[in-house]
């Protein structure tokens, strides 16, 4: 693939695989220690509640080092790239958006968040101008409202807009 | 023959008005699933399946197994039209399909592909009528370890067909079953894994799993690659159609071995994509034209199709008959019938007959409603991708947020979709699958009380995983292909000699 001179590197693959690892690694011992706690043995009546899960962690934990080790191996050699700046950049220009998005939807509703998120996406991405990014940001949010709670009687999380407006 | 007058007997369920209605809306709405990027069958089927709480679980899961049929129809579309698979499982239809686009034979190709793959569902249906009560009538008699061997099986199956890295298939499906630990132990019905968080009394849902992982994760992934579709033009006419269909019978050898690997790699939890490049691979092989492969031959569009849509068919045998899908979209199936309040697995077809001979003869009719709608429809669809991505992407996110949402009318899932789905970018670009934590986190309640109470009847012995032929055969077979990795490398190993020192 072709890369703009600008684009470099901003994460190596090895770097990345080892951290994902220690992660995955710290996640297994998180489950033996609460597997551990529960007890991990057998009860009176049958294996305890952390009887199974205790051997998951550990699973977890083995697997996480057979990935570590090798890659720890070939962390000078393997020069492949995770994701460049560039690449990073455009993950970060729908991933932080839809971040906001989920505040958004805590506060003031999914509906309004919905045609907030559409418009100002078409807005600034896709240079469209304020007229059809609103129209259809809206049109989403309205075809949301009626298909869920007017339709199918599924209420979804609403804010002080549509209390206003009565519901 | 009794199966023949069950069938019957569903085909008079599935054909009410109400239900064709379903039958069609779900194989249009799956069409436009399997056409956008980032919605993909299981995260498609994971977002509507809160709108089937309401109906009578019969039609819900025609409508739900339908979207699933226009899934797998529609990814051939984007691979032929634009060369971007639509599907992970269309990847192998665009080694030919493009190059005929671009010859001008988009038309061809993709009668071709629609035909086959209606070919391969057909005969994986036809399998399905027939086996489906033996396996169940078989699987009555089955107790926890043999249940537990069952589910080993298709988890080994993982390690064993994968390609990659071993430890990052088991360190995927571990994850998976630590998720699904967390919560109310089903057994004692103490609190585990929760670390003083109410938040996760109820533990993760698998259906949020799905729609990040799957959803939001592909986006990010389109969103990096900087998509931008230029397509040709689809002509789909009866002429075309049927000049196709008249060379199609020629490619009969490749049809039914792609049916045949479709069908077991469905069964055994392969999944369709990698049957479809299993069947693409051994077309080129056996094939008179096999060099001319990836230039625009007809036959490599047959192959992988037929096998995918084989294999999509009969991932649901195991979920219907034992309660273990084949397949993560299989899985979200699954995790619908017990929302519905139906226990799948061998009582399932002793007790819910009408439910489970509905949905077989919903499958046939699934089928031939899709291949009509998208042999109609195809310059509609294509249209579809046409819509710039700034739209179209903030669009998913919102009906992924929806999805998530009411699953369990939490808006704490809104969050754990999008941290999935940041797990499901990372994952799938360091090589971790994700449709084994998928399956993990589904299954993972019923493996553990299976293998439980194996340990209760042995007193914690493990050879009760091997106490008679039934449950050692599997056992066996699961360990082997646990260590196929190993075997294999193995056997490479022996059969080239070791390189000359130099």
């Amino acid at each position: 693939m072709k890369q703009p001179p600008t684009d470099h590197a901003a994460a190596r693959t090895v770097v990345v695989e080892l951290v994902v690892a220690v992660i995955t690694f710290s996640f297994g011992a998180l489950v033996v220690y609460g597997s551990a706690q529960l007890g991990a043995s057998w009860g009176a009546d049958g294996p305890q509640s952390g009887y199974f899960p205790f051997y998951i962690g550990l699973l977890i934990c083995i697997s996480s080092a057979g990935i570590f080790v090798p890659a720890l191996l070939k962390l000078k050699s393997d020069r492949s790239v995770f994701v460049t700046t560039g690449q990073l950049k455009r993950v970060m220009v729908i991933l932080l958006p839809t971040t906001a998005y989920a505040v958004g939807v805590q506060w003031i509703g999914i509906y309004v968040s919905s045609a907030v998120f559409v418009a100002l996406f078409m807005k600034f991405l896709g240079k469209y101008s304020w007229l059809r990014s609103v129209v259809v940001g809206s049109t989403v949010s309205i075809s949301a409202f009626v298909l869920f709670e007017l339709w199918f009687k599924i209420p979804l999380p609403k804010g002080p807009f549509e209390r206003m407006i009565g519901y | 023959m009794e199966e023949l007058n069950a069938l019957f007997q569903g085909f008079s369920v599935a054909l009410t008005p109400f239900n064709v209605g379903l039958m069609l809306l779900g194989v249009t709405l799956g069409v436009i699933i399997g056409v956008l990027p980032g919605l993909g069958g299981a995260n498609g089927v994971a977002i509507l399946l809160p709108l089937t709480f309401t109906m009578p679980p019969t039609s819900a899961i025609i409508m739900l197994s339908s979207i699933y049929w226009g899934a797998l129809f529609g990814g051939a579309i984007t691979s032929i039209l634009f060369n971007i698979p639509g599907e992970p499982w269309s990847v192998a239809t665009t080694f030919d399909g493009y190059p005929m686009a671009q010859q001008g034979r988009a038309g061809e190709a993709m009668t071709g592909a629609f035909t086959s793959s209606f070919v391969g569902a057909l005969v994986a249906v036809s399998l399905f009528t027939f086996i489906a009560p033996l396996i169940a009538s078989f699987a009555l008699q089955f107790g926890p370890p043999e249940f537990f061997s069952v589910y080993l099986l298709t988890f080994s199956s993982f390690v064993g067909t994968g390609k990659g890295n071993p430890f990052k298939i088991i360190a995927s499906m571990m994850v998976g079953f630590a998720l699904a630990a967390v919560g109310i132990d089903i057994v004692t019905g103490q609190l585990r894994l929760t670390f003083g968080f109410t938040e996760l009394l109820s533990g993760f849902n698998f259906l949020v799993a799905v729609i990040g992982l799957f959803g939001i994760g592909e986006i990010l992934l389109s969103m990096e690659e900087g998509l931008s579709f230029s397509g040709h033009g689809a002509g789909i006419n009866p002429r075309i159609v049927l000049q196709t269909w008249a060379k199609l019978p020629r490619y009969w050898a490749t049809s039914i071995r792609s049916c045949i690997i479709g069908v077991w790699m469905g069964i055994i939890p392969g999944g369709a994509t990698p049957a479809s490049f299993l069947s693409y691979g051994v077309a080129r092989k056996m094939s008179r034209d096999g060099a001319k492969f990836g230039s625009g031959q007809l036959e490599g569009v047959v192959a992988p199709e037929t096998a995918a849509h084989a294999a999509g068919t009969s991932a649901l045998l195991p979920m219907i008959m034992l309660g273990i899908p084949g397949s993560p979209t299989a899985a979200v199936l699954l995790g619908g019938l017990l929302i519905w309040g139906l226990q799948p697995g061998p009582l399932l077809f002793v007790e819910q007959k009408d439910f489970v001979w509905g949905l077989i003869a919903s499958m046939y009719l699934g089928n031939i409603a899709g291949l009509i709608v998208v042999m109609t429809a195809v310059p509609l669809f294509a249209a579809i991708l046409r819509i710039p991505f700034p739209i179209i992407a903030p669009v998913i996110v919102v009906i992924s947020a929806i999805g998530a949402y009411t699953v369990k009318n939490n808006i704490l899932d809104v969050w754990m979709m999008v941290v999935f789905g940041v797990i499901g970018y990372v994952f799938k670009k360091l090589g971790y699958p994700l449709a084994p934590m998928v399956l993990a986190l589904v299954l993972g309640d019923a493996a553990e009380s299976s293998f439980r109470q194996s340990m209760l009847i042995s007193q914690g012995d493990l050879r009760v995983f091997f106490s008679n032929w039934l449950v050692g055969g599997i056992t066996g077979l699961s360990l082997f292909m646990l260590l196929w990795p190993q075997i294999s490398a193995g056997l490479a190993r022996l059969r080239t000699p070791a390189p000359a020192p130099r």
